[in-house]
């Protein structure tokens, strides 16, 4: 039974067109997936259906569920239909509550504004989804603050709040993008419960085709704001019937070709690293707690090697990676580069400096707006003890091996895409030809086809130059796809150790298997059609 | 909250003392010796030094200063020059007059802006929004003091309503008295209530743009409900810093606006004792400003966690 | 947004212009020796001989408003340019040593001068050196010194959260060097626009200081001091009240339409869009 059926949804915000043309069903019950990459639409959608569009929004077309036309429907009648019948949740839990007020009235709130319950009632219902989503009693009373929880707990009070009054729909908009992977996949089991149990459809928004592959019924793929290829979810990924499908699946376990550059020479020695912070008093004259970040850290990367880092947020890969490249101070253990120690701030000497370089995470926060690129890929050249002769002519030679033209150096920022942001960002740190490149999170904040590229010349760079990598991320995926190695990270300890192909196919340590069981992967033996049909073409 | 509370006190005590060991050093150190500086050139060593034992100036600097501290810590804030009497007494004398102004204006400020400011970020973009910041943009283009001038022209010179000046003391009762700040508060409040509607207006829009304000929505609030139930009592949180700030523009704005209505506050008490050359009288008034300022943004610190309970568990 | 934005700005820098422009063509031209008494002519309407009358002694109103527009704007201008010249650094010092000691005594300091206002600081001055318009620079500057500190602070703050200071740092720069090249060109934004109203508030406290006698002393105009003289004759010659009233206005207000005009054009996040 079809539960909403949207006919020519177009949307346009100050008569820019964003949406042309939307045609799709979500029947009752059901998961439908909408995937694409950032900027396709999905949200815009999602919001549309809501009428929450942002200011100078318009939509046209109709969406129709048991009986009305969402788009054309009063704003007083949607509030009563938002929250009653189509509840939604959000990509950012950390922000999605208000601070001030407690998680219980936040719940408790979707039912007193519809007139449901009464104020004490509304309580026992939300103490009631609170405990479905896995928020108990005794660590979670109704009077906690959002602040008190981490961001998959803030996740499991939102959809508490969206599924209240049992709604027939449940928007979700890339639920779990801002989470780790083990906290992905109880959120998303949590999601799956709950639309077998109460019989509520679940609209699931994401860029991830992995994801949407291990939940979704039905699919529809979406670029530049249309519907390339909707159809039930295996048999579409099977059939990859539109190209931009094919591409997206293509790019989404991505492995570059890799040649071996590694060799048995160590490079970077850390032994026994330790870092903590001092937490602020929790009571006037307490005691001082700290926080051990890095445990007695120690691990050998080879010269040429690519050594991956997993590990989810807080897991004290980060500040790892700080004190190998000289930011912070150790409070024990050492850092050797080629023999010599890694020491914080301006100690360390320049020329081990310039043996190491650093790609980070955000396309857009890695570059002073204001500078040009030719200044920004030359700064590492301050490493160096007299400037070069010809620094404009290394700076060219640092654009083409990453794939952009001499004439880039010209631009600004602001001029260049994510993709190729970050191709900047390796250009600078190869200007001073390192032995060594951490690269933190590095393609994290790219889509996919973008990703599968820059992986492409990561993996080139390396065997033409036979760099070693310390590739961190939270992403097993692309960790597989680019290391030789892999550490895996825990509360601040490798807990293990290995060849990445061993250690994510067979896991020996607890905490490995459950991150592997986490992290979504799109089945294997859907790919092989592909092959074997190529095969036969 | 109680840790927060005792380390903020902790700073509002250190505020005050290096506060107070300013004015000592401005008043009692730059000018040589207080006496001598009081009566003039022309006063003989004799007089001078009975002067300084009358006022309790003798003895080295730390000397003086722990009895200046100490007693303003009894409430004794010195004697003056000019008047031969204890400041206390005057202090509090003319506070009788610039407290009432002060907390007058702060609440015409705070009715007019906070409503005027929730009005125009709920409307932004529309007639009430501009007309609203229209007026602000004015009145904070208008020194307080140069409104109070075309208020007394208007109200008092042309229509008669209200009196131009003077204070009837309490004496004469509530009503006089209420007429005769009426005008004062409201010089002092219009260009504040300016300023603390826009800040008003700008943190709302920026409350009304977060995450959790789509969320409520998302649930079947009402735009009018989430500003209402979500959204306002966050705005609030950066309009507090501002009328902390305000506050001591007021207690500024009210000297100078004392000195256009001829109201005998604290204003004009350290005007006479300028012109005077009464340095007691100044340093103790002064003090008492400072004082004054250090506090309320105590006050403002313990009003914060009360609004946002991130603040309650951070020391 | 951004064509308003522009409107605004200038019309405000239209306004604002024109008073500076008085006040520099003061130096040269004024319609009569702004001090010159003619007390046949006293209390004059305006007119075509005065074309904002004359005051008590028969002075020509309009010359002394364009000689005290000159006083007030180079009060408004030192103290800020103080305010900046000593905030500026404190700020980005701060930052550069976030949570540090230093940072801390920055910031606390920064809150006792906050506890000053300026008329406070102008009267502890004047009680022991007299008064003059040096003292308002004085005052208003040391208290523009904590507006600057923490506007540059707030702003280099969230800039050194960003990846490229981090890119800064592995190319071994420090962080006084990386304050100057990354972070200052950074926050100039901010601080031009803080600037513009820091110019403004200075413009009004200035006239609030000579107007209770703490300012410019005679026979130096000054727009505060004008309009003390006028307060008594208010009934009789109003316009002696209203004429250097009005002007204080249009400044201001010219120099915040300025600002909110640049706020607008300068704001990055609105930048972005376009």
């Amino acid at each position: 039974m079809t539960l909403l059926s949207v006919r020519d949804l177009q949307l346009s915000i100050h008569r820019a067109p964003i949406l042309h043309g939307l045609d799709f069903d979500i029947r009752a019950g059901e998961v439908f997936g909408l995937v694409g990459e950032s900027g396709s639409g999905k949200s815009m959608t999602a919001l549309a259906l809501m009428q929450l569009l942002p200011y100078g929004g318009t939509s046209t077309g109709r969406a129709a569920m048991g009986g009305e036309n969402l788009l054309a429907l009063s704003e007083r009648r949607m509030c009563a239909l938002r929250g009653r019948e189509i509840g939604m949740i959000f990509q950012e839990p950390m922000t999605a509550l208000n601070p001030v007020k407690t998680i219980g009235d936040q719940v408790a709130e979707t039912l007193m504004i519809h007139g449901a319950a009464s104020r004490r009632a509304a309580l026992e219902v939300a103490r009631e989804r609170l405990d479905r989503v896995g928020l108990f009693e005794e660590r979670f009373p109704l009077d906690r603050f959002p602040h008190e929880l981490s961001g998959g707990q803030r996740q499991r009070v939102c959809i508490a709040m969206a599924v209240a009054l049992r709604p027939k729909l449940l928007i979700a908009d890339e639920p779990t993008t801002a989470l780790d992977v083990t906290t992905q996949a109880q959120i998303l089991d949590l999601l799956k419960g709950l639309v077998e149990e109460e019989d509520m459809a679940l609209m699931l928004i994401t860029h991830d085709l992995a994801v949407v592959a291990g939940m979704a019924d039905h699919v529809a793929v979406m670029q530049a704001g249309r519907i390339v290829e909707a159809g039930p979810t295996e048999a579409l990924f099977r059939t990859r019937a539109h190209d931009y499908t094919r591409r997206l699946f293509a790019a989404s376990d991505h492995a570059p070709a890799r040649q071996v550059t590694r060799t048995e020479k160590p490079l970077l020695e850390v032994a026994g690293a330790e870092r903590a912070y001092t937490l602020p008093r929790t009571r006037p004259f307490g005691p001082q707690s700290h926080f051990r970040a890095v445990k007695g850290v120690s691990f050998t990367l080879h010269e040429g090697e690519s050594l991956g880092l997993v590990g989810e947020s807080g897991c004290g890969k980060s500040t790892l990676a700080r004190a190998i490249l000289g930011l912070d101070v150790l409070q024990g253990g050492t850092i050797r580069l080629g023999g010599e120690a890694v020491r914080a701030g301006h100690h360390m000497h320049r020329t081990m400096r310039a043996k190491m370089q650093a790609v980070f995470q955000d396309p857009y926060g890695s570059f002073n707006p204001r500078w040009t690129v030719a200044r920004l890929v030359a700064e590492p050249l301050h490493l160096l003890h007299e400037p070069p002769a010809d620094p404009a002519a290394r700076v060219a030679s640092a654009l083409e091996e990453v794939g952009l033209v001499p004439a880039d150096a010209r631009k600004y920022i602001h001029e260049f895409s994510g993709g190729q942001r970050q191709r900047i960002a390796i250009a600078r740190a190869l200007i001073l030809r390192p032995r060594l490149i951490v690269l933190d999170e590095a393609v994290s904040a790219l889509d996919v086809r973008v990703r599968a590229q820059v992986l492409d010349l990561l993996a080139e760079l390396q065997s033409r130059h036979g760099l070693a990598y310390l590739f961190i991320s939270h992403d097993l995926a692309v960790v597989r796809a680019i290391t030789d190695r892999v550490l895996v990270m825990q509360a601040g300890e490798i807990v293990e150790e290995g060849e990445t192909g061993r250690v994510f196919d067979a896991p020996a340590h607890a905490y490995t298997k459950t991150l592997v069981a986490a992290s979504p992967r799109l089945p294997p033996d859907w790919r092989e059609d592909d092959a074997a049909r190529q095969t036969v073409v | 909250m109680l840790s927060f509370v005792l380390s903020r006190l902790g700073s509002l005590a250190l505020s005050l003392v290096v506060a107070s060991l300013v004015i000592f050093a401005v008043v009692q150190i730059i000018p040589g010796d207080p006496a001598t500086f009081m009566m003039g050139l022309n006063a003989t060593p004799a007089s001078v030094e009975t002067l300084r034992k009358a006022l309790g100036l003798t003895g080295s600097l730390p000397v003086r200063y722990l009895h200046w501290v100490g007693g303003m810590l009894s409430g004794d804030l010195g004697t003056s020059y000019t008047y031969r009497v204890p400041v206390a007494g005057l202090v509090l004398q003319r506070l009788q007059v610039s407290l009432p102004l002060t907390l007058f204006a702060l609440f015409l400020s705070l009715a007019l802006a906070l409503p005027a400011g929730i009005l125009a970020a709920a409307r932004r973009g529309r007639g009430a929004d501009l007309t609203v910041m229209g007026f602000t943009q004015l009145g904070i283009a208008v020194p307080n003091f140069w409104f109070a001038m075309l208020l007394a022209l208007l109200f008092a010179l042309k229509l008669h309503w209200l009196p131009a000046g003077g204070f009837p003391g309490w004496k004469a009762g509530v009503l006089p008295v209420l007429r005769s700040l009426t005008l004062p508060a409201i010089a002092l409040a219009l260009p504040q209530a300016a300023i603390l509607a826009r800040v008003m207006r700008s943190s709302l829009i920026d409350t009304l743009g977060q995450d959790f304000i789509r969320t409520a929505r998302a649930k079947g609030l009402s735009s009018g409900q989430a500003v209402r139930r979500h959204a306002v009592r966050n705005a609030l949180i950066p309009v507090l810093t501002i009328l902390g700030l305000q506050f001591s523009f007021l207690l500024a704005g009210g000297i100078i606006i004392e000195n256009v209505f001829y109201l005998p506050g604290l204003g004009r008490l350290i005007f006479q004792g300028i012109t005077q050359r009464d340095l007691i009288v100044v340093q103790s008034v002064v003090m008492l400003l400072v004082a004054a300022v250090i506090v309320v943004n105590f006050v403002v610190e313990i009003a914060y966690a009360l609004i946002d309970p991130r603040l309650r568990r951070q020391a | 947004m951004r064509g308003r934005g522009r409107a605004t700005l200038w019309i405000g820098a239209c306004l604002a212009g024109f008073f500076l422009a008085l006040a520099i063509l003061s130096y040269v031209w004024t319609p009569y020796p702004y001090a010159a008494m003619d007390i046949a002519q006293k209390f004059r309407p305006p007119g075509p001989l005065h074309w904002l009358g004359t005051d008590q002694f028969g002075r020509d109103v309009a010359s002394q408003l364009m000689v005290g527009a000159r006083t007030s704007i180079a009060v408004a201008v030192v103290a800020v340019a103080i305010g900046m010249a000593g905030g500026v650094p404190l700020g980005l010092w701060a930052a550069a040593r976030r949570g540090s000691l230093t940072d801390e005594v920055i910031q606390r300091g920064g809150d006792l001068v906050f506890a000053f206002p300026a008329i406070v600081i102008a009267i502890l001055i004047t009680s022991v050196f007299g008064p003059s318009a040096l003292n308002a620079i004085l005052a208003i500057g040391i208290f523009n010194i904590p507006v600057f500190a923490r506007v540059t602070r707030a702003g280099a703050l969230s800039l050194w959260t960003l990846d490229y200071i981090r890119a800064a740092q592995v190319a071994g720069k420090r962080r006084a060097r990386i304050s100057v090249e990354h972070i200052l060109p950074n926050v100039a934004n901010l601080l031009i626009v803080q600037g513009t109203i820091q110019f403004s508030l200075g413009i009004l406290a200035e006239a609030g200081l000579s107007y209770v006698g703490l300012g410019a002393q005679p026979p130096t105009p000054s727009w505060g001091r004008m309009l003390a003289d006028s307060q008594t004759m208010m009934a009789f010659a109003p316009q002696l009240a209203i004429f250097p009233g009005l002007a204080i206005v249009l400044t201001v207000l010219g120099l915040n339409l300025m600002g909110d005009g640049l706020r607008d054009l300068l704001d990055p996040r609105l930048r972005r869009r376009s």
